[in-house]
């Protein structure tokens, strides 16, 4: 093959280098040039490396001590509530623990949001602004499946944020001997949603700082759309509650994020809604909230997907 | 190992390659060409990652327009990009080994080999600091050391001399020479300055509007004569230097010119060198003329102009590197 014939032609290969450079005493720990005969792993391994890299960036892990300080304080502050939860639970004996798992991501969604406009723009912003992303192409991975890596690996740190106060909650929640049937159901619902929670958060704080190669846009345009739409809703329907018209409040809520997850859960998993009056969307309507909460992912993944078409080299 | 066939890429209003049809052997070959001749679209097209408009292309084997073919080329291919591209607050140990990961390579042997292309790179102590604080010098090393390290067949180095000083062009013209000598990997390394690709390639290939020039090996150039031009001083017993200076080549059969509208023009003699001798006639007459010689140095004004017309004017003679090298191709 002439691939193979032109590199044994190369004219000093790996073995004679050692003999070589023996006697250059000036470079002492130089051994010469090793060529790599082992495996080469391809795609789908590099695409499992860009994920797990994704991920560990997003605590700031393999960065610098300052890129940790934010994640890893989002991620206590985000547990401390559970763990007095769980301490109050165990002490005084609760029947119940006095937050529903479904419940919880709700409470803290301003954390969740903070998490994510700091999150989403060093995923890909740095990448755009630093001109990594060529690098990548050039590599054997291809759009798709950066896009895949970038999109789990958010993702799964959003997840990480989320779910651990629930394990937290759920974990207490057997210690202090409370019902294991309705616990565990709890759980898992809880988990479901904020499954749900993760996969659409992490697609909307990258496309929007996809756009840009600023962090610092990136941070303001994630928050700005995460605040500026749940207050809006909020606002809305507050308004249309005091108007005593609560058949449109169900709809609203399909116009910001967190009251769309607020609206699966409450349809179908046994969540009480965190709407004005409790009022949550009907079954029929649930069914609308999951398809939009569906096709917002799909939507931003074929976004990602556009986006970094044009991006290339 | 690289091999075109009337390859063409023709966006909407600019046509980037034009029918060009180029064979690139093992070793280190010069991509020479001014901004915009074309030489980064060539690149995308043989890692796979721009589809031509016509004509075909293979590297290491492996046809471009098959869409099975991209990730095995690049697989086996590195690629050095012109610009920045290394995010500032990771090492670049961390950053080499995540990239060598990203090529393939398993967990203990990306670290291994991220450790050994460093250190062959230049890169000691300082591969731990954040690359942030890196000199030009530094980060074209660690930009080397990524399209090295998962012991690529060829690299693709776009422009890899960019930005840095004399003393860091010629170490990292060492480095791409020893890339084959020492590594045995071969080498496309473009740049618009055909000086110093002329010293570390073996073959050189010269496009300008997508066109090819020229593809000939080095060893070409240094039959073919040279334009250099000479500046002397005045002396008091030469009041106009640069006169009698022409005159006194004329008397020896030599003719020159004055590069009339190039900077320092009317202080500058401009001579057609026939290899080793008129270097050493230069000499003389400087020295019997008691002139003082400012320079005496290779050159050209545009890269098109030094290969067209084939062998009527071109280049260097190898061994006289000690004569400064000028830049080709500025205007582009």
């Amino acid at each position: 093959m002439a691939v193979e014939q032109s590199r044994t032609q190369a004219p000093a290969r790996a073995g004679e280098q050692p003999t070589a450079r023996a006697g250059e005493q000036t470079r002492i720990h130089d051994i010469g040039y090793r060529s790599y005969d082992g495996p080469r792993l391809g795609r789908a391994y590099a695409r499992r490396s860009l994920y797990s890299q994704s991920l560990r960036g997003a605590y700031g892990l393999g960065r610098s001590a300052k890129s940790k300080v934010l994640p890893m304080l989002l991620f206590t502050v985000m547990c401390v509530p559970a763990l007095i939860m769980v301490a109050v639970a165990v002490a005084t004996q609760a029947n119940d623990l006095p937050v529903d798992y479904t419940r919880y991501a709700v409470i803290m969604q301003a954390l969740i949001g903070l998490y994510l406009a700091s999150q989403a723009p060093q995923a890909v912003s740095r990448d755009l602004r630093f001109k990594t992303v060529p690098l990548y192409f050039s590599r054997p991975i291809e759009t798709a499946d950066y896009v895949r890596a970038k999109y789990a690996g958010l993702a799964s740190a959003l997840f990480i944020l989320t779910a651990a106060p629930l394990v937290v909650l759920y974990v207490g929640a057997l210690l202090a001997k409370l019902d294991f049937t309705d616990q565990t159901k709890g759980f898992a619902q809880g988990l479901l949603s904020v499954a749900l929670l993760s996969l659409l958060f992490a697609g909307i704080g990258l496309v929007i700082s996809a756009v840009t190669p600023r962090r610092g846009f990136g941070v303001a345009a994630v928050i700005a759309v995460m605040t500026i739409s749940y207050g809006a809703v909020s606002v809305v329907q507050a308004i249309a509650f005091e108007q005593s018209s609560s058949d449109v409040i169900p709809w609203l809520g399909l116009f910001s994020p967190i009251t769309l997850i607020d609206g699966v859960q409450s349809a179908f998993l046994g969540a009480s809604s965190a709407f004005p009056g409790g009022v949550g969307p009907s079954n029929g309507q649930g069914v609308v909230y999951v398809l939009v909460v569906l096709g917002l992912i799909a939507g931003c993944y074929g976004l990602l997907m556009r986006r970094y078409r044009k991006v290339g080299l | 190992m690289i091999a075109t066939e009337s390859l063409s890429k023709r966006f909407p209003r600019v046509t980037a390659l034009d029918r060009l049809s180029v064979d690139v052997g093992p070793g280190v070959t010069g991509l020479v060409g001014a901004n915009g001749a074309g030489k980064s679209t060539l690149i995308k097209i043989l890692l796979g990652l721009s589809p031509a408009t016509e004509g075909r292309a293979e590297v290491l084997g492996f046809d471009v327009a098959d869409p099975s073919s991209g990730g095995a080329i690049r697989e086996r291919v590195g690629y050095m990009p012109e610009h920045d591209c290394l995010p500032p607050d990771v090492s670049a140990t961390e950053f080499v080994v995540h990239m060598a990961r990203m090529s393939g390579l398993p967990p203990t042997a990306a670290r291994e080999r991220t450790a050994d292309t460093l250190r062959h790179v230049g890169l000691y102590e300082e591969r731990y600091r954040p690359i942030g604080g890196y000199s030009t010098g530094m980060k074209q090393r660690v930009k080397l050391a990524q399209a090295l390290v998962h012991d690529p067949q060829m690299v693709f180095l776009d422009e890899p001399t960019n930005g840095l000083d004399p003393v860091g062009r010629d170490e990292m013209l060492g480095l791409i020479r020893r890339i084959h000598t020492d590594f045995g990997i071969s080498v496309l390394v473009t740049s618009h300055l055909l000086g110093e690709l002329e010293r570390t390639c073996d073959h050189v290939v010269v496009i300008d509007g997508g066109k090819l020039l020229r593809s000939s090996s080095t060893k070409d150039f240094t039959q073919i004569t040279t334009t250099l031009a000479i500046e002397v001083t005045d002396t008091d017993e030469h009041p106009d230097g640069t006169r009698v200076m022409r005159e006194a080549l004329h008397a020896r059969g030599v003719e020159t010119h004055e590069g009339a509208g190039l900077p320092g023009a009317g202080h500058i003699l401009l001579l057609t060198a026939q290899g080793e001798e008129t270097y050493d006639l230069v000499r003389d007459v400087v020295a019997d003329l008691g002139l003082g010689l400012v320079r005496m140095e290779q050159r050209r004004h545009h890269i098109s102009e030094v290969f067209k017309d084939g062998d009527e004017r071109a280049d260097v003679p190898a061994d006289a590197t000690d004569v400064r090298k000028e830049a080709v191709g500025h205007g582009g």
